[in-house]
């Protein structure tokens, strides 16, 4: 499939999807639904870099954090519409990211990660210490009750996330497909072979923190407007960092499809344990989960679906 | 805020004492770090979920004192058997699942990072986010030396830490079982030329790794009240120590501990205390991008 018609198409879905949850009229679907896919930006973003290229990152959270922060920067300045901030949020955290990109030059494997975790705590502390945005108490946004055009704010919220997973899910495929792809996949196999068959490795590397982290921050910064208010400890919550990782993880990290499936079922699930039972038992499936799977099937359930169809193939 | 040119004008005092405090932390960091030190110095194991076992250590020390009244430390000593059989599981199946297939990089971290949030989240359901503390003598009188103030409460950890890595140092350098876990670092092929089993001396490793955190868990609990979240503070503090004193020395990692304790102890009493999270994670970014071999390295 090209991949003007895989946007063709998805947008064909994604407008399938939104003009389903208005036709059922119930509100809080779209609130849950942003939430679920918002989950879908990150688990993407997340795997351009950790899935295709092999770098672990934990700081998920500082990227969605400085998005949502930016925001709170700009609402205070001079007030922007959601979509510039979006874009604004994304530039943002894309630059942090080019930045982490330099970090691989010095930190393979395990010290990466730890990078990126050390990066989020010290990002969180600059943040908590910043009066301007609010600092430890947080900051509140006022945000419109109703949109022309469209009616209550939470779906023209929820149209935006929408939007933004299908730009997410282009990108990740459209890499998967492209040169770019395969020299990420050289660099997740062998880094060192890669390199030393002219493979522009650094390039590469600088390419995927950068799109990784600008999407994840495009996630964070319609997020004051959906909550109306953020604490850094909600915006940097180990919560994030986990999800973005266990999504891609438990759905197959090796093409755009894992993490969507495994965002579509995950964060559905928080939603659900979150009305029925309590959220942090929702979390607590969600690192139970994630341990099995990386034991159990490290292929995901994508991984999972294929030996099964091969197994059938073959009887 | 305080700029630091006005450090000139700081009383004697409170700088002797801001260095004792340091010296004091620095010690208790050095028993939360010394199980990553094995794990991840010495094995090459990227144990991010210690903290999470440490904290785990400081509940059961926490439910054990208030239930029972025992001493915090002497019940951490009692859990030790429970923590070394647990760490020769979590070993068992990391290697089943990671090590032999050589797959430990990736998914190996993201076993451990689930580990460490499982144990969190675990908490927070058992026990809710209120902080937790114990009860024993030595929490709330201190010694006074001159001008030099001397609290219980952190000389009986540093005490009992510094026992610790000296029980650990001795045990590494001596004993058959200790040189061969230093050796499966160097040369997994002659240990196995010995008669040994590498599999079996990492297990050996790694649990006892384990069980220093159910030392650490009840050293922690006396020196702060605890809440589940409170481990997350200590991923960068453990690993930030770790690599400052040069991944798998055991004396390194208490001069690091130290250096990093005294550092963290200027920052809160010349800056204030929230900003002493970014000072271990800063430390550890400087060092990793500038001296990833540590201060005394190899």
């Amino acid at each position: 499939m090209r991949s003007s018609t895989f946007i063709l198409l998805c947008t064909v879905v994604a407008a399938f999807v939104f003009a389903a949850i208005r036709w059922v009229g119930n509100d809080y679907l779209f609130v849950a639904g942003y939430v679920v896919l918002q989950f879908i930006v990150l688990a993407t973003a997340w795997n351009i870099l950790g899935g295709y290229t092999g770098y672990v990152n934990f700081g998920s959270a500082a990227f969605f954090a400085l998005g949502a922060y930016s925001s709170i920067f700009f609402n205070k300045a001079f007030p922007l519409p959601v979509p510039l901030l979006i874009v604004i949020g994304g530039v943002v955290s894309g630059i942090v990211g080019l930045g982490m990109g330099y970090l691989t030059l010095r930190l393979r494997g395990a010290f990466f990660a730890i990078g990126t975790l050390a990066l989020a705590i010290v990002l969180q502390t600059l943040v908590t210490n910043w009066r301007y945005v609010g600092g430890a108490r947080g900051a509140y946004v006022i945000r419109p009750g109703e949109i022309e055009f469209l009616g209550p704010y939470s779906q023209y919220l929820f149209l935006l996330m929408l939007a933004l997973a299908v730009i997410a899910l282009s990108i990740a495929r459209g890499i998967e497909r492209s040169q770019l792809g395969y020299g990420f996949a050289t660099i997740r196999d062998d880094e060192l072979a890669a390199e030393a068959s002219g493979v522009p490795t650094l390039r590469l590397k600088l390419i995927a923190t950068t799109i990784s982290g600008g999407l994840m921050g495009m996630a964070g910064a319609p997020f004051p407007y959906y909550l109306g208010y953020v604490q850094p400890s909600a915006a940097f919550g180990l919560e994030y960092a986990v999800n973005s990782i266990a999504m891609p993880m438990i759905g197959g990290t090796t093409s755009w499809v894992g993490p969507l499936i495994g965002a579509i079922l995950l964060a559905t699930l928080q939603q659900w344990a979150t009305v029925t039972i309590s959220s942090e038992l929702g979390v607590l499936i969600v690192g139970v989960l994630l341990v099995s799977f990386v034991i159990l099937a490290p292929k995901g359930i994508v991984g999972l679906v294929e030996g099964w169809r091969r197994k059938k193939a073959g009887s | 805020m305080r700029h630091p040119g006005e450090l000139v004008d700081i009383p004697y005092d409170l700088l002797v004492n801001a260095l004792v405090a340091g010296l004091l932390l620095g010690a208790f960091y050095a028993a939360v770090t010394v199980g990553i030190s094995i794990s991840f110095g010495i094995l090459d194991i990227v144990n991010i979920a210690h903290p999470g076992f440490v904290i785990l250590g400081s509940y059961i020390a926490y439910i054990v004192n208030t239930r029972l009244g025992f001493d915090p430390i002497l019940v951490s000593i009692a859990m030790l058997p429970v923590f070394y059989a647990l760490g020769a599981v979590i070993y068992q199946v990391y290697h089943a699942s990671f090590e032999r297939r050589g797959q430990d990089s990736l998914r190996g971290l993201a076993f451990f990072f689930g580990l460490l949030f499982v144990t969190e989240v675990a908490l927070v359901l058992v026990f809710g986010v209120d902080y937790r503390y114990v009860h024993a003598a030595y929490i709330g009188p201190s010694i006074n030396i001159g001008i030099i103030d001397l609290p219980l409460r952190m000389l009986v950890p540093c005490l009992v830490s510094l026992a610790l890595i000296a029980g650990l140092q001795l045990f590494l350098t001596k004993t058959f079982i200790g040189r061969a876990i230093m050796a499966v670092a160097q040369d997994q092929l002659a240990l196995q030329l010995m008669a040994a089993s590498p599999t079996r001396i990492k297990r050996i490793a790694f649990a006892i790794s384990i069980a220093t955190a159910a030392i650490a868990g009840a050293l922690l609990i006396i020196i702060q009240p605890v809440e589940p979240s409170v481990g997350r503070e200590y991923i960068g503090r453990v690993f930030a120590i770790c690599v400052l004193g040069g991944l798998g020395s055991i004396p390194g990692t208490l001069i690091g501990a130290m250096m990093l304790g005294i550092l963290e102890s200027f920052t809160s009493t010349f800056y204030g205390p929230s900003w002493a999270p970014a000072v271990a994670f800063g430390v550890l970014l400087l060092v990793i991008a500038f001296r990833p071999s540590g201060l005394f390295g190899r």
